[in-house]
């Protein structure tokens, strides 16, 4: 595939861990965030750590959409979902996300229509096609996805569909990058940026995060050498003294990003005074609801909502993790009430979670590889 | 590593060996995706009430002694929508996935039962379409459909057409085919290109508006597997079609059931290019998705080329391509050498392969 | 998060204004390009599909700028593996 295969390059990849290791000062540990939950996939998916020097670790920060919902919010989505007129419709991502009185997949063992999209586009087209239905969007996602929940609301407008509304729990970027760089105890040299949000946001809302916090950011595309390429250049910002905003993802994101996608934001949306993130809490201006002028299409005003607030355990020690902080096992109920099959914290929700991820292949990370994989003999021929 | 640490690793390895429990209240989706869910489900519940030596091998059929001889015998039940579907059809899959699963115990498959549930309202003229489906994948096969039954339903409480097949096949050569007979040291093959036939049902009903030209895979693999088994004698440790769930989740099972590790090269693993368009869109792992025509080979390494040149001198493996090695560490886990030079661990599937945006 | 995949204009949907054909791989898509409204897109172009809307247009001068940085860095490699493989006299 164009723009997919030539940054895939196993000999390229190979040439640029030979350029991280280069510019890592010997006895220096770097701690790097990636902020997007797609860059962590991307990182598993490929294999990548094995391409970067000890000194070097990646810190998986809390850019999943679906794992940051709150239990409450799913909770609130499956009340919506269980009225005997409403086909609710979702994002695969979310169907196994847990609430605090199970998932999606569980209301929809239940009885409850809930239907699988891939585009908030063809959620408006099942309300066009079940006019005697009311049909909801769950709307989830960071600045990439809200746009087109905005213009399939104003299509929707438009064309006076009357049976469709979103449940809105779009969340954004900066005020999470925030709350990780005001913890005091924060042990990061710098930030990978999420690619897909920039390239609506653009790159100047992260200046501050140089300017005033002292971190580089380097904004990145989702192929294994663009994350590759993104470290180098963070540390290439290290070993120069420099602390800047750079984008190594300039084919698809713009310096100033997409200007008509965040007017479709600004039109349907309005920011919500605060937001809870599963493991992190309480964030200011976080997230997004409908506006005014669009309450037709808000479902959190079209349905009468429970919005009780499922609490976060006490015991939950997923900021922690998320800062770097705390390694996944060394949180109290790591392995006990928290597993993979019984998510407590936003690191254990999606396999690419910190905790899962370490709940499933702790004992083969990175230092504890068997030395030799008997390889390439057979497996060549 | 710190003491705490291996603490932690132990506490998860002990609550990994606990008998699985079905948590759930309900039966949900998950648990006939063919994954971890369904494991659980399987032997929590099948397992626990049926078990006997014979069911707790959970290969694809059981390997019955019959006096001096060996049958296998092997059911599946069908259920697919849409009911056609390019390539393909609901009788052909019935026909060809019991087919296969004898063709996986290394029989040559014979007779095969067929039952129907039909819904109320359904039209005569498909299930004549889907019955001569049937006789004519019956015939390339070499089998017989011998016995059957037929159940109506109310409208509502089916889905059209549902067809389960049960079939008997003689083993004629020695030796017992397992998903716990692969030894370190071993290769791993696949007869083909993978994930066609998932890719092609996603598209057939239509939910995600793609268009790609993908047929389904489905095809009996007596044949092929018998060419493999006679090149081959005694060579042969494991094969295992790969259906729901897919390679990655056939190999999951030998890998757990031998008490090794499968390791494979992505870049030798043979997928169509429409099938990786279909998957990178849909953010989909086509590992994962589910093939009805290709099967996974685990054979003596110093054979792999022997198993090689005798898949690719049959039609339906004319494509076939070894993908990886066994070792004998780390065990239970199969991982994934990826084209740009890392190592992941490919994990069983949790709940079905969905779409994602993320 | 936000899967985003490359897909190339093959040409506008006769249903809608704001809907045009991609293709990825061989497979097609219709898309949304609302949000790309007034830039100049025609057939060939490439662009960022998420969630069933183009997102982006892919930029050819920068996606090369990004393989010469990778290429300015393969040619020390090559050059050290070079000199490996000279040194290595055993
Ligand atoms: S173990 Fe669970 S609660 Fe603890 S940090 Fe991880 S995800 Fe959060």
């Amino acid at each position: 595939m164009r723009f997919v295969d030539e940054y895939r390059d196993a000999g390229r990849a190979r040439a640029l861990a030979a350029g991280i290791a280069a510019r890592c000062r010997p006895g220096r540990r770097y701690a790097f965030m990636e902020v997007c939950g797609g860059h962590t996939h991307t990182i598993y998916k490929h294999g990548l750590e094995d391409h970067l020097p000890e000194e070097v670790s990646l810190v998986h920060g809390p850019g999943c959409p679906v794992c940051v919902i709150p239990m409450g919010r799913v909770d609130d989505a499956i009340h919506i979902a269980s009225q005997p007129d409403v086909i609710m419709t979702s994002f695969g991502d979310l169907l196994r996300v847990p609430g605090g009185t199970g998932s999606f997949l569980d209301a929809k063992a239940a009885g409850a229509d809930i239907r699988m999209v891939y585009s908030p586009l063809d959620a408006l087209k099942i309300a066009k096609q079940n006019p005697d239905r009311r049909v909801v969007f769950m709307a989830i996602g960071f600045e990439t996805t809200a746009p087109s929940t905005a213009m399939t609301v104003l299509r929707a407008a438009a064309e006076g569909v009357r049976n469709f509304s979103v449940f809105c729990n779009h969340v954004m970027i900066i005020p999470a990058i925030k709350a990780i760089l005001d913890s005091p105890d924060l042990r990061l040299d710098g930030f990978i940026g999420p690619g897909h949000v920039s390239a609506v946001i653009g790159c100047e809302p992260y200046a501050f995060i140089a300017r005033d916090y002292g971190k580089p950011l380097v904004v990145a595309g989702f192929e294994p050498l663009d994350i590759l390429a993104s470290v180098h250049m963070l540390l290439g910002q290290l070993a120069e003294d420099r602390c800047e905003v750079e984008n190594q993802y300039a084919r698809v994101v713009p310096w100033h990003g997409n200007p008509v996608a965040m007017e479709a934001i600004g039109r349907v949306m309005r920011l919500r005074p605060h937001f809870e993130w599963r493991g992190l809490g309480f964030i200011a201006h976080s997230a997004l609801a409908m506006a005014e002028e669009y309450a037709a299409f808000d479902a959190e005003r079209v349905f009468d909502l429970p919005g009780v607030r499922v609490a976060d355990p006490r015991s939950c020690q997923c900021g922690e993790v998320l800062k770097g902080v705390l390694k996944p096992w060394e949180c109290k109920v790591f392995g006990t009430a928290c597993t993979p099959e019984t998510p407590i914290g936003t690191c254990m929700v999606s396999s690419e979670g910190a905790c899962a991820a370490y709940y499933n292949f702790g004992r083969f990370t990175r230092d504890r590889r068997p030395a030799v994989i008997p390889l390439g003999e057979v497996s060549r021929a | 590593m710190s003491g705490g640490e291996q603490q932690v690793l132990d506490r998860i390895e002990r609550a990994r060996r606990r008998k699985p429990v079905v948590r759930e209240e309900l039966i949900t989706l998950a648990h006939g995706s063919g994954g971890k869910a369904t494991q659980t489900l399987v032997e929590a519940v099948f397992l626990e009430a049926f078990r006997n030596p014979l069911l707790a091998t959970l290969d694809d059929g059981a390997t019955l002694p019959l006096g001096s001889a060996r049958a296998a015998f092997t059911t599946d039940s069908y259920v697919v929508s849409p009911l056609f579907f390019p390539g393909g059809d609901i009788g052909d899959l019935a026909v060809n996935g019991t087919v296969n699963d004898l063709a996986m115990c290394g029989a040559r498959p014979r007779y095969l039962s067929a039952g129907f549930i039909l819904e109320e309202g359904f039209p005569v003229a498909d299930l004549r379409r889907v019955v001569a489906s049937m006789a004519a994948a019956a015939t390339a096969a070499g089998v017989e459909i011998v016995t059957g039954d037929t159940k109506v339903v109310q409208r509502g409480r089916a889905d059209g057409c549902y067809i389960t097949t049960t079939g008997v096949g003689v083993i004629e050569r020695p030796g017992t085919l397992s998903a716990s007979a692969a030894r370190p040291g071993d290769a791993v093959l696949v007869s083909g290109p993978i994930g066609a036939h998932g890719a092609a049902i996603m598209l057939a009903r239509g939910d995600f508006g793609i268009e790609a030209p993908i047929t389904s895979d489905t095809a009996p693999l007596h044949d092929v597997v018998a060419g493999l088994l006679d090149a081959l004698p005694g060579q042969v440790r494991t094969l295992r079609d790969a259906t729901r769930g897919g390679v990655a989740t056939v190999l999951n099972e030998v890998a757990v059931a031998s008490g090794v590790s499968v390791v494979l090269e992505e870049a030798a693993i043979p997928v169509r290019t429409e099938v990786t368009g279909v998957c990178e869109l849909l953010g989909l792992d086509p590992l994962y998705v589910a093939c009805e025509g290709r099967f996974v080979a685990v054979v003596d390494g110093a054979h792999a080329q022997s198993a090689l040149d005798a898949l690719r001198a049959h039609p339906l493996g004319a494509e076939a391509a070894i993908i990886g090695a066994v070792a004998a560490e780390p065990e239970a886990l199969v991982l994934l050498r990826t084209a740009i030079g890392g190592t992941r661990v490919v994990e069983i599937l949790v709940g079905d392969p969905l779409p994602r945006i993320c | 998060m936000c899967l985003g995949i490359p897909g190339e204009l093959i040409g506008p949907a006769e249903e809608h204004e704001d809907l045009a054909v991609v293709e990825v791989s061989g497979v097609r898509r219709r898309i949304n390009i609302g949000l790309l409204e007034g830039q100049d897109l025609k057939p060939g172009d490439w662009v960022l599909v998420h969630v069933g809307f183009a997102l982006s247009k892919i930029s050819e001068a920068e996606a090369q700028a990004v393989l010469e940085y990778l290429e300015g860095l393969g040619q020390p490699y090559e050059d050290e593996i070079d000199a490996l493989r000279a040194s290595d006299i055993s």
